[in-house]
Parts: C-alpha cells; structure tokens; sequence
C-alpha cells in the first residue's frame, strides 16, 4: 500500500466516495466500510491507534446516523454511517500510507486544471497539506483555552472558550502565512517570472507580501 | 549587505494624529558586519526593522536593499537570499514530518524527488535531527522545533538570515545551543533578542526604541546604554 502511488490512491478515495454517494444502497455502503477496514489491515496501520484518534469524528457519524433513523429511517441511517466512516477510514489510509510531499505533488497534478480558473495548484495542494498539519496544532490550542478558562473558574463560559480559540487561531493563521512567506514556498511557480511588483511604494503588500 | 536608505514603515490609523501610526521612523543603515544584533523593548520597532530585510513588511517611503536588491522590486530574489527564522517555530513548520518540512523548503531548488529527500536527510543529519526524520512534528520539543524551523530555512542557503527571537520560548541548555549555532553560521545574521548575551557576541549591537534606532555601534557600549536606557523607562512615572 506504501508503495502504490499517491495520485491513485486519491483517485480510489474519489471513486469509493462517489458511488457510496451515489448509489445511496446500504449493501453498498456497507461493503465500502468493509473494504476500507480490510484496506486498513493490509496497509497494517495501527487500528488502536487510528481507532482512538478518530474516536471523536466516529462519534459524531453515529449521531448524525441516529438522527438519521429517526428522521428518514434505518436504511438512510446505515448508509450516511456507514458510507462515511468507508470514507474516513480510506482518508485515513492514505494519509498513514502516503508521504505528504507526495500527497502534496499528486494534488498539485490533480488540481492542474485549476489554473484555468485563476487558482494555484500548489497552493491549493499546500492548503490542503496545512489543514492536515493544523488539526493537532489546534486540538492543541482548544486543550491550552479550556484549562486558562478552567484556571480563571470560566469553564462553563462559551464565550470565555470559543474567543480566546478562534483568536489564537486566526493569529497563528497571520504567523503560519508570514512564514510561508518568509520561506518564498508561494514563490515557487512564478519564480522565474521577473519582477514580482511595479505599484507604487506603499504599506499594501504584493505576492503574499502582508501590508504592516 | 544590507541597506536602509530612509525606511520608513507607517500603517494607517482614523484614530491617531495624522492619520497613522509610525511603526519606524524613517531609518538609514548600511549593514555590512557578519553579525549584527538588534534589541529593544517590547513594542520598540525591531521586529518591523528585520522583516524589512527579508520584504515581509515593505517601507511605506525609502527603500530596503538586500545585495543590491530592492525588497519592493525584487521581492522574491529577496526573499531567496534572505532566511527568515520566527520566535514560534510551531507556526513556522508546515508539514507533517521534519523530512517533509525540509524537503518542501527544497522545492524552490527545483530538485527531483529522489533529490530532494536525500538533501533533506543530509541536512537534518548536520543538525542532529536525522533520528526524527519521520517522526511526527507535533511530537518534537520545543528546541527540536525550532532547530528544525532553522534546518529548513538553511536549507536552501540563503546568504543573509535574519532571526526574530528566535530563542525566546527556549530554555537554558536549547537557547545555549541555538546561540551557538547562529554564531558559527558563515551567513550574515540579523539576530533580534532579547537576550543580552547573545547580543553581546555580535560584531554590531542597533537599539531600537520607540520606533526609531538610538544606538548603533559595538556591543558592549550598546549593551549598556540598552540598560540604562531601561532603567530610566522603569522609573519613569506611570509605568507600567
């Protein structure tokens, strides 16, 4: 599974999750789960491990599925369950089978046709790669906010967890690009383009050069 | 070398006197020492002073020249020549894994794969971090994180590099190691800090203060007038 290259294991991940899609069958949908469970196993990822990382994502699946039951029925239930823990079971594959430089060089390929409509591909790909890079940063940060709000007696506050979160996260969001800046990664397709401005001297930036 | 021929960095503000607010009164320097330490006060203007070096901020009025190149003109020939290291390496890596990390800063060398890893490798070898290659980035120290946020900028060897506390959530024996490391770099170095020792090893001390540079020269003297000019700030009626 290490070895198959990253570009069709996306394309996989693509095929599996339109036909649970679309087909809306619960054989189906249940056969996707349990390909992905045996995918898993032959890829010998750690199913403890994964099993307790993804605990929370599963939760949210089976609540989303009983609501699910109660409001269209056992059938509709079993697919939306069972369809996207296939999903996120195969996503998880991948992520654990694939190097992220090469993730990151097959989303670039794939999202090619993006340039036609202004976007980037390796910036999209290098989005795509951040958020991966992110979640455990900001799982992090919700961990670091609960216990400031728990030190200071504001636990049961909202508003004492949820602004100081996004806060932090939107700041790091400013430090993240200025990084990237910094290290001229969104440079990379244009490089040899020539001179990167020609507007007038200003506090405004250009190529993800941020204004003061 | 690095030059500053009246840089000048404003931002606009409805609020304040003139409608903005002077974050470097216009600034002249030509920056030819190899190591050059900037320090001042919370707030002063020296992290605005060293992301001018690299464009990251762009002079409202004058010009930043890196080489002969111009940070407004040449922004991305700039940025090729001039590393830039953060006091939060967590947000300075991007990528999952520190081979991965080093291996995107490679990119810009337009290198294949294969290429690419092994460079990496190399590097992360050289900085005594070979034995985390694939390990997670969220599982490395602090120290760890911001050895390899340096890894990664050197590795695309850029003449100049410019630290923005690059030591500050370090403690002792890390920030005695990164000192070190900086100071036996062939690069220039624009070492902003705090730390008034590491300071002192530099060849040019610049203080900056209320946004305009108020002494440049060796370090010893700037060192000193860094902490009498302190002192009469604590003193001051009103603060803190």
């Amino acid at each position: 599974m290490h070895r198959l290259g990253a570009g069709w294991k996306l394309l996989a991940l693509a095929a599996v999750s339109v036909v649970v899609t679309w087909t809306q069958q619960p054989v189906v949908a249940v056969c996707a789960l349990g390909a992905a469970v045996a995918v898993l196993m032959v890829a010998r990822v750690p199913l403890r491990a994964t099993a307790r990382t993804l605990a929370p994502v599963v939760v949210v699946v089976l609540g989303l599925g009983a609501y699910q039951w109660w409001a269209r029925g056992w059938q509709d239930a079993l697919v939306v369950s069972a369809g996207l823990l296939a999903v996120i079971g195969l996503a998880t594959c991948l992520t654990a089978t694939t190097r992220s430089d090469q993730l990151l060089e097959a989303m670039t390929r794939t999202a090619g046709p993006l340039r036609h409509v202004g976007l980037r591909p390796q910036t999209f790909a290098l989005a795509v790669s951040l958020v991966l890079r992110t979640i455990p940063a900001l799982i992090d940060l919700g961990w670091d906010v609960r216990d400031a709000a728990r030190a200071r007696g504001l636990d049961r506050s909202p508003r004492a967890l949820l602004v100081p979160f996004v806060l932090r996260a939107v700041a790091r969001a400013h430090t993240t690009a200025d990084a990237l800046a910094a290290r001229g990664v969104l440079d990379d397709d244009d490089a040899d383009s020539g001179d990167d401005s020609s507007g007038p001297r200003s506090d405004g930036g250009d190529d993800g050069v941020r204004a003061v | 070398m690095i030059e500053f021929l009246g840089a000048h960095v404003a931002v606009a503000s409805p609020a304040a006197p003139g409608g903005e607010v002077t974050i470097l009164e216009p600034t002249t320097l030509t920056l030819t020492e190899h190591r050059v330490a900037v320090i001042g006060a919370n707030g002063s203007g020296k992290s605005t002073l060293a992301r001018l070096v690299n464009g990251l901020v762009l002079p409202t009025s004058g010009y930043v020249r890196v080489n002969g190149l111009d940070s407004h003109d040449d922004g991305r020939a700039v940025r090729r020549q001039v590393g830039f290291v953060f006091s939060d390496a967590d947000s300075q890596l991007v990528m999952p894994t520190p081979l991965e990390d080093v291996t995107l800063s490679l990119r810009r060398l337009r290198l294949g794969r294969r290429e690419r890893e092994e460079r990496a490798r190399e590097i992360l070898d050289r900085f005594h971090l070979a034995h985390l290659a694939d390990v997670s980035v969220h599982a490395l120290s602090g120290g760890q994180k911001q050895l390899l946020a340096l890894a990664g900028v050197l590795a695309t060897e850029p003449q100049v590099l410019v630290c923005d506390e690059p030591t500050t959530l370090l403690d002792l024996r890390w920030r005695t190691h990164v000192n070190d490391l900086l100071a036996g770099l062939d690069q220039q170095l624009v070492h902003v800090t705090h730390d008034l020792e590491a300071a002192a090893r530099a060849d040019r001390v610049l203080v900056v203060d209320q946004a305009q540079v108020v002494y440049d020269g060796l370090p010893a003297p700037a060192v000193t007038f860094y902490r009498e000019l302190m002192a009469q700030r604590s003193a001051a009626p009103g603060w803190p």
